[in-house]
């Protein structure tokens, strides 16, 4: 067992040594640009392209000629974001999103309002998941976009994709959903989910970083999106720029993994997770944040009340995992997802986020449970607000001086 | 973002934390912080007759530097009288325990945090508080 002990593959996941493998001869021996068309070197690098554009595809259900590869999921969700308000601002200036999307989602919806889009941010229910209801209240002949994301990246809830799918196309909208952490993992297929346009990222699923695709529907609806840059006209003018051939070729291996792999790994990735969960949560005052049922297999964010997740994780040094402390961002906000699961400031500061993959041990993950047992219980040692409860205080009756 | 080895070292060995009988007029409690903001430090002082500081206990929720700071605080109370105890300024915690800018709130927490216990004190002991008119970084 190697420390520290890596659970943070919501973040990011190491590559597949299959992966770089498949990814090696394309850095030097088979070096060429995939748009020379006069010469065996470009033949050989789209070949390449175009074989990885399949193994895409086939994971998400998709056809080949729906895939635009770019830089990653940031990437892809803006292309899809601003490229659609763009090209159909004929028919609307509406977007709807949630409050618990990826900064690259939100983000591209307020680039969108400063060009005068409207964006409504629908809230989500205490346990992550948009009410259906608000979604179809919110609906307006103007909007051309609902961009929902498949799986969250801090909580691991699912959303209900189909249904949602289902309430944009009846009122005439295209569907977009962030996947970057649901493809690979659950199974995703974008026709029997109803899916015009949906982002993923090829390190998220065991591939390299710097690669990701945007899925485009090419039938019922044709969808097209407007180019956010200018050049070459690659990838059927959607996105222009040479072809990153060795990513490309990892991401198509990380998918065809992912595909083969997938099946046995959920099942075994959400029996550890279920495993550290109950061992968890034995502890006094600790709370499983948002839906246990619609989530996905590998992710549980924790709050362990009355200690502090910078304090707390520091104690945990020999894991690496993620907290919604404030102090561990630039922002000194709490995570902006637990606060809109309607968690007072005080559990947000106190979860972490133990994110699994396809390399943890069982051997690891009884480990990661003894290491947090331990520094909950010394972090509590150390906290008035744990002694005050003991003592059956009620801290709402204190007046805290905010600072 | 790395830590000193010296936050370290008051992390992982907290010195002096506990609790003090804060209904004896002989112990002065601060309080300060609050949960929402992820950091609440109580800052406990025992002061003998001729007002020196026997004892100080701590217990922090917070931060790895939050927690160093006021560890750090209650070492440095330790036989000093009230009055010198009240010139400790929060840049001398930054500096001993090398806390980056983003933790400097931390430090201010701690020497606000010992201030409240000495006023705390000298009210239960019949003397006026003295208000901090001072400006932090």
């Amino acid at each position: 067992m190697n420390i520290p002990i890596y659970l943070d593959n919501n973040a990011t996941t190491p590559m597949d040594p299959r992966v770089l493998e498949a990814m090696l001869p394309y850095f030097n021996e088979k070096f060429g640009n995939a748009a020379s068309r006069n010469h065996a070197f470009g033949w050989v690098a789209e070949e390449a392209v175009d074989y990885a554009r399949e193994q895409v595809a086939k994971l998400i259900g998709a056809s080949e000629k729906e895939i635009i590869f770019t830089s990653g999921a940031t990437e892809s969700d803006n292309l899809a974001i601003k490229g659609v308000f763009e090209m159909y601002k004929d028919k609307g200036n509406h977007i709807i999103t949630t409050v618990t999307e990826h900064k690259a989602v939100l983000d591209a919806c307020k680039h969108v309002e400063k060009l005068g889009g409207k964006v409504t941010y629908l809230p989500v229910k205490e346990d992550g998941l948009v009410d259906l209801a608000q979604l179809e209240a919110a609906m307006t002949p103007e909007t051309i976009l609902v961009s929902i994301m498949y799986g969250n990246n801090e909580i691991g809830v699912i959303q209900p994709i189909k249904e949602i799918s289902a309430i944009a196309h009846k009122h005439g909208a295209l569907f977009m959903t962030d996947a970057v952490q649901a493809v690979g993992k659950i199974p995703v297929d974008v026709n029997a989910d109803g899916i015009d346009l949906l982002a993923l990222s090829a390190h998220k699923i065991y591939g390299p970083k710097g690669v990701g695709a945007l899925y485009v529907r090419r039938k019922g609806p044709r969808v097209k999106v407007t180019a956010q840059m200018d050049g070459g006209g690659h990838e059927r003018g959607m996105r222009s720029g040479t072809l990153n051939v060795p990513g490309i070729v990892g991401l198509g291996k990380a998918c065809e993994l992912c595909g083969q792999e997938m099946e046995s790994e959920a099942k075994r990735l959400s029996a550890l997770r279920d495993k550290l969960q109950s061992a968890l949560t034995v502890l006094e005052e600790s709370y499983v944040n948002g839906n246990v049922e619609h989530r996905l297999p590998h992710v549980a964010n924790i709050s362990f009340k009355y200690v502090e997740g910078e304090g707390l994780m520091m104690a945990m040094k020999d894991l690496a995992v993620s907290s919604g402390s404030a102090c561990t961002s630039a922002s000194l906000e709490p995570s902006y997802v637990l606060k809109s699961l309607g968690l007072s400031d005080d559990l947000a500061h106190s979860s972490i986020r133990f994110g699994l993959g396809r390399f943890t041990t069982e051997e690891e993950v009884d480990y990661a449970v003894e290491v947090t047992k331990k520094a909950v219980t010394h972090l509590r040692d150390l906290s008035p607000l744990w002694e005050m409860f003991k003592e059956g205080i009620d801290l709402n009756s204190i007046e805290w001086a905010e600072h | 973002m790395a830590y000193s080895d010296k936050v370290i070292d008051h992390y992982t060995n907290p010195r002096n934390v506990g609790t003090l009988d804060k209904s004896s007029h002989k112990v002065g409690t601060g309080l300060v912080g609050a949960p929402e903001c992820g950091d609440v430090m109580r800052l406990q002082i025992q002061v003998d007759d001729n007002n020196v500081i026997t004892d100080a206990k701590f217990k922090t929720f917070g931060c790895g530097s939050a927690i160093a700071s006021s560890s750090l605080a209650t070492e440095w109370l330790k036989g000093k009288s009230i009055d010198d105890a009240m010139k400790i300024d929060n840049m001398d915690i930054v500096e001993e325990l090398a806390l980056p800018p983003v933790k400097i709130h931390c430090s201010v927490l701690a020497e606000d945090a010992i201030k409240a216990a000495i006023n705390d004190f000298r009210v239960k002991n019949g003397l006026a508080p003295i208000e901090s008119e001072k400006v932090h970084h």
